[in-house]
């Protein structure tokens, strides 16, 4: 099922879900916080945080022991990927999906 | 395809990393804290030598007065042998489990000495992965096979050095205040990626062995077996060594690429898991991406899932690469090449192609 990530972020309903608002709120402040490349630029929550930063695999698993601790949630192998960790608007709707899941 | 040596006795002969001894009537006759004028046992000198040269960690686990045990210890010229010594009050299981954290390998590598059957029994109750061994026959650990690897390389006999590099290290950065990456730019990384040599094919048979976190496949593979991939012109083997300024970390990484016609199979990917901090993994495989899209080639890479190697899984995944077939728990990616990661900027990445 390597493709069904991708297609639940492509059909997800708009960011309203409360559970998400406030996902997004926690993982900008932790990805602004532990990535000194953005410490001097605005980051917004559709911004490509690969591009922006530099996200090495460290910072990757930091962050996702983080959301998972954070939220409660277990991130399954199939929804870790570049797309689904690529901005804080994705992190936060991959959360909101798996806490109503 | 190189023979998967995993099987079911793999536990029972998997290599032990790190051997936690108990002072008390175990590494030297009567209790300290009893006012006994305690000797070291006979040949204990020779033996933790010899487990030393061979790569093998040492450590305490000892309930008793830290300083007191410490001075005694510096006394007998053996201090320098144990990595993390625990002696304080609590139970073994924990002390034990305090030095498997800070070591970061295993606990299904370490062993444990002791002469009291209350203190096996409660660390192996707690930790049942953890071996134990009966003081009485402390003379035998030179001869077990898990503590008798059947290479002992330069990084072997330099693996306490390099541990405790890593302490000082880890005491800078305990007290750095800032971003972590702002840490690793004051380490002054220098990550080397070269073709693998004749020196090199010990070593990274032992990386194979020994390296569980950071692995794409967990598959071994034999001297021999290396020896031929590195000469074969349809093989890439690489080598990768960090170093910063407290020194290097030794051969810390490997990879093994298979050429075919229009497509590269990336057969396997390992770091040792003391590099884990320091964000390398991506760095390997960014390299590997590059050249494939710069020869004009598919990529492929295959991939085993164990319960240890999420880590591994992340960082091919976050590096773009996709589940092309699954079977199992075995994975073939493809990376379609579109995106380029480029390295960290706090490492500086030497190629000797």
């Amino acid at each position: 099922m390597p493709n069904e990530a991708v297609m639940d972020v492509e059909t997800v309903t708009p960011v309203e879900d409360d559970t998400v608002a406030k996902a997004a709120t926690v993982v900008r402040n932790y990805v602004r916080s532990n990535m000194s490349a953005l410490r001097d630029e605005d980051l917004h929550d559709e911004d490509n945080i690969f591009e922006k930063g530099f996200v090495t695999s460290i910072f990757a698993m930091q962050l996702l022991d983080f959301i998972e601790t954070t939220f409660d949630v277990e991130v399954p192998d199939d929804r870790i990927t570049l797309q689904n960790f690529s901005s804080v608007q994705r992190i936060s709707r991959m959360v909101g999906e798996l806490k109503n899941a | 395809m190189p023979e998967t040596t995993r099987s079911m006795d793999d536990r029972a002969v998997k290599s032990a990393k790190c051997v936690v001894w108990d002072l008390d009537d175990t590494l030297w006759h009567g209790t300290l804290s009893a006012d006994d004028d305690v000797t070291l046992k006979d040949g204990i000198v020779d033996l933790l030598r010899t487990l030393d040269s061979r790569g093998i960690l040492l450590s305490i686990a000892s309930k008793n007065n830290h300083d007191d045990a410490m001075r005694k210890l510096t006394e007998f010229g053996i201090a320098e042998y144990f990595l993390h010594p625990q002696i304080n009050w609590n139970s073994k299981s924990s002390s034990v489990a305090e030095i498997q954290k800070r070591l970061n390998i295993g606990i299904d590598t370490f062993l444990f000495i002791d002469d009291q059957p209350f203190e096996r029994d409660e660390v192996a109750f707690a930790l049942p992965e953890v071996e134990t061994v009966d003081a009485l026959d402390y003379l035998t650990l030179t001869t077990l096979p898990r503590l008798t690897p059947s290479v002992v390389t330069e990084d072997a006999r330099r693996r306490r050095l390099m541990y405790l590099d890593d302490e000082r290290r880890h005491e800078s950065e305990l007290a750095y205040q800032g971003p972590r990456e702002d840490f690793l730019r004051e380490l002054g990384l220098v990550f080397g990626i070269s073709r693998a040599g004749g020196d090199d094919l010990l070593r990274l048979e032992e990386l194979t062995k020994r390296t569980s976190q950071l692995n794409s496949t967990g598959i071994h593979y034999s001297y021999e077996q290396i020896e031929r991939l590195m000469r074969d012109p349809h093989h890439d083997l690489w080598v990768c060594e960090l170093t910063d300024r407290y020194g290097s970390y030794g051969k810390i990484g490997m990879a093994l690429v298979e050429k075919g016609r229009d497509r590269w199979t990336i057969k396997l990917l390992l770091m040792s898991c003391r590099t884990v901090s320091k964000g390398v993994g991506t760095v390997l495989l960014s390299f590997l991406v590059k050249r494939a899209a710069e020869a004009e080639t598919r990529l492929f890479a295959d991939f085993r899932r164990t319960p240890r190697n999420r880590q591994m899984l992340l960082t091919y995944q976050l590096a773009n690469f996709r589940v092309a077939s699954q079977d199992g728990d075995d994975y073939t990616y493809e990376n379609d090449l579109t995106v380029s990661q480029g390295y960290p900027e706090y490492i500086k990445v030497e190629v000797n192609a």
